[in-house]
């Protein structure tokens, strides 16, 4: 063991801030992360052990025992339930004889419970050894757990079909289903690897790179919607000894899986995007923040990666161009659905605990190390490509005033053909409806979690920076779906989960929330906890961070746009009611203790 | 006309609370000028003895014996105060809530450091003693609560405020100082 830990904080320098890549490594050698290694690492990158376990504590997929020679992560998404989860975890519980949050005695199987593992359109879904198993039914179950029995490697395990499109590949062999419905000019197939970076970038400035993104209108894809070309000139100009360009592919958001697509089918048009961001801001060196979820990729990107340096579309003097030297890197994450906030995210790069910053300093002065970095979702950096391509002026055809060019939304939920849509802004969702095949629609839940659910009267509303803004995530919720109990309640369970603890607000006032909202459930509701929710709601406005904000947004949307499902539980006839049940309250201490309850005395 | 009256408890708290009340200082001089006490630990009246209006609640519930207490002071007062943290939120005795109660049980009596004496493992399990709640409540999950008074203890200025500009019917004053926290 000593050995292993040894060659791997080799392998990254003895890079303190390269922690994330040691855990990971570590994890994947060990199957856990120990007290020992702990200890070996804080002598060998001279930090305390707290600082080291700080980071361990706060990932998902980094654990202090073994996670099980198969560890198995069921997502636990709404749509994940819709198409089934309940039959696959019985399944799988009855199989291996344990409970979720449990080991085999004999150490072989380990079942969990994750968050959305960007496979929406292809549930139940789970990881098992970062190994995704999609459209998952009990008999695949049983196959599985008796192979996991046997003895039998992972590629024995995933027996099945490979997924479409370059999932078929040999060196990504992925049974995901990238699900392509409609094409734009994202993942349009006219794209030629390198004709940017060698046609267009040797003729033009890096001022003027930056000139046509913003003469392009367009904004960052994450969701904030940002302007991209502003940023890129913020950053060109802060002063700092390194320039970064950061990609955001945390891509947590439940409902979200655009970015795996764009990954899988055009990992080179955003590795070419993030090259063209370098050459913009004077950058020195790229990196993919790569969530954890997406591992199965791996080997593939770095295929990518190196096969685009063999180009000599990454490297030294790109394009014969003095000092356009420029690389990517791959971070993966661990876990984490707040480190999809930037800040956040380089807090994690940085090997840390993935807490948002304050802000301003904004990372384009002060980002990755203290340097001026950029940050940028996957699609934006795919998107300047086409922009430096065809012109700013081009893409201003595309979509509305006030957003610009195309979005790919993630659809997924009761819809006959979820998967991934390209479209121009301004699309509405009524015709989105139509496009995907759902009927009989009850709500959509546009943007995620933080973003909001919305009902009939609405589906008239266009997708757009000044109307319904989305980062691309659409779960379609039919009329049979129990919106309170199957949907708001996951989504704020997951914020609860997801919450980086650091802001009381989000911390416990979700958890707050979310006991009112299951005291309206169980039918003790009254007027007053409809307003208190509203009014407490707003409390979520202090967090840090814009997760941090969003956080109550599942019971907020909800009770905006269907009051009425709120109304239906509630009490009429009386003002106030505890929900308290003393008999029940103390039950346990009595029963431990060996005492009857007595209600008599006092 | 008669004076206003109150009542006080210290449910599961620290009595910090009454004894913010207390730094009132002089001015508890205008308080008994003001208002009559009826039960509080103050006067030690230990039931109620005639309708009173204003209850000042300090503490959450962590036992059968509070939740009657809290219950007997809604159907004896006319409006209910939750004063300081414990009686809104919990407040520390609330940090065993994420902790099973046998669990905090087991730690107290048998498993804890300092437990010695206790060879046997006991339990108290008197049929004279309260009975332990599954967790600490705050007041307003128990019964229904009119208003809140914030702080770890509330300051006395702002207790003072809130009892004179209750009984008086005048607006409160608030300034910073009293409800700031840093």
């Amino acid at each position: 063991m000593k050995n292993t830990v040894n060659q791997i904080v080799e392998k990254y320098g003895s890079d303190p801030t390269r922690l994330m890549d040691i855990l990971i490594d570590i994890q994947e050698s060990a199957g856990y992360i120990s007290k020992e290694a702990i200890g070996l690492l804080s002598q060998l990158l001279h930090m305390s052990q707290v600082d080291i376990e700080q980071t361990i504590t706060f990932y998902h997929f980094f654990s202090s025992k073994p996670q099980g020679k198969y560890a198995v992560y069921l997502n636990n998404s709404p749509v994940a339930y819709m198409f089934g989860r309940e039959a696959i975890k019985e399944t799988l519980e009855k199989e291996t004889g344990i409970k979720f949050g449990e080991v085999t005695a004999d150490g072989l199987i380990g079942l969990y419970d994750t968050a959305c593992i960007g496979m929406n359109d292809q549930e139940p879904a789970a990881i098992i050894n970062n190994k995704i198993f999609t459209r998952l039914t009990p008999y695949r179950i049983r196959e599985i757990v008796k192979h996991m029995r046997e003895g039998k490697d992972m590629d024995e395990l995933r027996n099945e079909s490979y997924g479409d499109g370059k999932n078929n590949l040999p060196s990504l062999r992925s049974m995901v289903s990238s699900n392509i419905r409609r094409k734009g000019m994202i993942l349009s197939d006219d794209y030629n690897s390198g004709t940017v970076t060698r046609e267009i970038l040797p003729k033009i400035s890096p001022e003027a790179v930056i000139a046509e993104i913003k003469h392009s209108h367009m904004r960052g894809r994450g969701g904030a919607g940002f302007p991209t070309g502003l940023k890129w000139e913020f950053c060109r100009r802060a002063k700092g000894d390194k320039h970064y360009v950061i990609c955001n592919a945390d891509e947590g958001e439940p409902g979200t899986f655009k970015d795996r697509v764009i990954l899988t089918e055009k990992p080179e048009l955003v590795f070419e995007g993030m090259a063209l961001a370098g050459y913009a801001i004077g950058g020195d060196e790229g990196i993919l923040y790569l969530r954890y979820e997406y591992r199965y990729m791996k080997n593939y990107l770095y295929g990518v990666l190196q096969q685009m340096r063999d180009n000599g579309l990454l490297g030294k003097s790109i394009s014969g161009i003095e000092g356009f030297d420029f690389d990517i890197r791959i971070q993966f994450g661990a876990g984490a659905y707040v480190c999809g906030e930037e800040s956040a995210l380089l807090e994690s790069l940085e090997g840390k605990r993935g807490e948002p910053r304050d802000k301003p300093p904004f990372p384009v002065e002060k980002g990755y190390l203290g340097q001026p970095s950029i940050i940028n979702n996957v699609e934006t950096f795919a998107t300047a490509v086409r922009i430096i391509q065809n012109g700013g002026e081009w893409f201003t055809q595309f979509g509305t005033d006030d957003s610009t060019g195309t979005k790919i939304l993630s659809i997924s939920g009761d819809c006959m053909f979820p998967g991934v849509y390209e479209v121009n802004w301004g699309f509405n969702v009524e015709d989105m409806l139509d496009m995907v095949g759902a009927y009989e629609v009850q709500a959509v839940q546009v943007g995620g979690p933080s973003g909001t659910l919305i009902g009939p009267a609405e589906f008239h509303r266009t997708l757009g920076y000044s109307d319904l803004s989305t980062g691309g995530s659409m779960i379609i919720f039919g009329k049979q779906r129990n919106l309170l109990k199957d949907v708001v309640v996951n989504f704020m369970e997951f914020f609860i989960d997801e919450s980086c603890g650091s802001c009381s607000t989000c911390r416990n006032m979700t958890q707050v929330m979310n006991n009112k909202l299951k005291k309206i459930l169980s039918g003790k509701g009254v007027e007053a906890d409809l307003i208190d929710l509203k009014t407490w709601s707003k409390t979520l406005n202090a967090s840090r961070c814009g997760l941090g904000q969003t956080a109550a947004n599942p019971i907020v949307s909800s009770l905006k746009n269907f009051p009425h499902l709120y109304n239906e539980l509630i009490q009429k006839d009386k003002e106030f009611d505890e929900g308290f049940d003393m008999e029940k309250s103390v039950q346990a201490a009595c029963t431990f203790v060996g005492r009857v309850p007595n209600f008599n005395h006092h | 006309m008669s004076k206003p009256v109150i009542a006080t408890t210290s449910l599961a708290g620290c009595f910090g609370c009454h004894m913010s009340l207390l730094d009132i200082d002089e001015r508890i001089l205008k308080l008994i000028e003001l208002v009559e006490f009826n039960k509080s630990p103050v006067d030690d009246i230990k039931t109620f003895t005639k309708a009173v209006d204003i209850g000042l609640i300090e503490g959450g519930c962590c036992n059968s014996e509070n939740v009657e207490v809290l219950k007997s002071f809604r159907k004896n007062c006319k409006i209910l105060v939750s004063v300081g943290e414990c009686a809104i939120m919990g407040g520390l005795p609330a940090l065993r809530n994420g902790i099973p109660i046998e669990e905090c049980l087991h730690e107290a009596y048998v498993g804890g450091p300092t437990v010695q004496l206790n060879k046997d493992g006991i339990m108290p399990n008197d049929d004279e003693l309260p009975m332990l709640l599954d967790r600490v409540y705050p007041c307003h999950e128990i019964v229904k609560i009119d208003y809140y008074l914030p702080g770890c203890p509330p300051s006395a200025d702002l207790i003072w405020e809130a009892v004179v500009a209750l009984v008086t019917g005048d607006p409160m004053k608030l300034p910073y100082e009293v409800v700031k926290f840093d």
